[in-house]
């Protein structure tokens, strides 16, 4: 239907085009006779100058990662309080973006291991970890969570989260901080914020 | 607040109904045979003068040449409770009576015991492992596990 309406305007001649069109070549000509238009620096407005700028695919896809981190719940034992202090309106890691707490694996990227780990409760937090979406990292909160604690010879407790999921920042303490937790939050940050995202970019040459 | 009762009167109460029952006593509980535990519980639980119809707790005590299981037995009505225990000398092999048919409670305590201090409680109806996983090895409660 488009088609066939854009191939009537076109069939159509408009025995007035030829005058229009010398019409408005003749206006131009008599308008650049008197000036010609500068760079546009020089008269560009200032409200547009400040809202685009130039980057790389890099850099933004890292700082959107990096800035809306979400946590899923994975919190076995008593670390989970100082997490909920973190959380709370005193220390309130809303201020990192990262309040958001998300009861399903699929909807966060952030696993902070919130406490001892035993093995009977081991598979169950792999298969959380596996559920969660790429990308995706791990924090793991307490010297539970970092070598098993003072548990780590037990018969019953995983001396540490690395031996079932691959760990990216280690916060020791029993339990640590809530300033502790939200130092390790950064440094998982800037972790991402060095990270190359893996996008394949059509070059002019090869199109 | 609860009242403890006297082990001793009770030990009394328990000699007068059961003649030819042989039990210790001590000052803080009774100390029964494994043979005996089903009928005395029973006399402890459905007695109207007794009536600790409630089981707080059982635990399970390694003492190396015996384990001790203990009943703590508590009565609703009276406000009173009481300290049962049963002694199983048999290291290899430890069996005690269960106790699941007067109280259903009995049963997560029991297979918790089962799976950390090694014992079976015959009569069970569903005596399976209840905190350790299917292939464990030892039992971790037991003074000699390392």
């Amino acid at each position: 239907m488009e088609i066939e309406k854009y191939s009537e305007i076109c069939a159509g001649t408009d025995p007035n085009v030829a005058l229009t069109e010398g019409a408005e070549i003749e206006a131009l000509k008599n308008a650049s006779a008197t000036t010609v238009i500068s760079d546009p620096d020089q008269w560009l407005d200032e409200e547009i100058k400040r809202n685009v700028f130039l980057t790389t695919f890099d850099w933004v896809i890292d700082w959107a990662r990096r800035s809306s981190l979400w946590p899923v719940v994975c919190f076995p034992a008593c670390c989970a309080f100082e997490f909920i202090a973190t959380a709370g309106p005193r220390y309130d890691i809303s201020r990192f973006g990262m309040e958001i707490m998300r009861a399903s694996p699929r909807q966060s990227d952030l696993m902070i291991t919130a406490g001892t780990l035993t093995w009977k409760m081991a598979p169950q937090v792999k298969r959380i970890y596996d559920q969660m979406a790429e990308p995706k990292w791990v924090i793991a909160m307490g010297t539970c969570a970092c070598s098993g604690g003072i548990f780590s010879n037990s018969y019953s407790v995983v001396p540490g989260y690395n031996h079932i999921i691959p760990v990216d920042v280690y916060i020791p303490g029993c339990p640590p901080r809530p300033e502790s937790l939200i130092h390790g939050i950064q440094m998982l940050q800037e972790k991402i914020a060095r990270e190359r995202v893996n996008i394949k970019i059509p070059s002019l040459k090869e199109g | 607040m609860t009242v403890a009762l006297s082990s001793r009167e009770v030990a009394a109460n328990i000699k007068s109904k059961f003649p030819d029952m042989t039990l210790e006593v001590t000052d803080q509980a009774v100390i029964v045979q494994s043979k005996d535990l089903p009928a005395v519980a029973d006399y402890l639980k459905n007695s109207p003068e007794m009536d600790l119809s409630y089981l707080t707790d059982i635990t399970a005590v390694d003492y190396y040449h015996y384990f001790e299981v203990v009943y703590r037995l508590n009565s609703i009505n009276k406000n009173t409770s009481l300290v049962l225990k049963c002694r199983c000398y048999n290291r290899e092999n430890p069996e005690i009576p269960s106790l699941t048919s007067l109280w259903r409670g009995a049963d997560f305590m029991e297979r918790e015991i089962f799976d950390l201090m090694g014992i079976r409680f015959t009569g069970h109806y569903n005596l399976q492992r209840l905190v350790l996983w299917e292939g464990f090895n030892g039992y971790p409660l037991r003074k000699d596990y390392l």
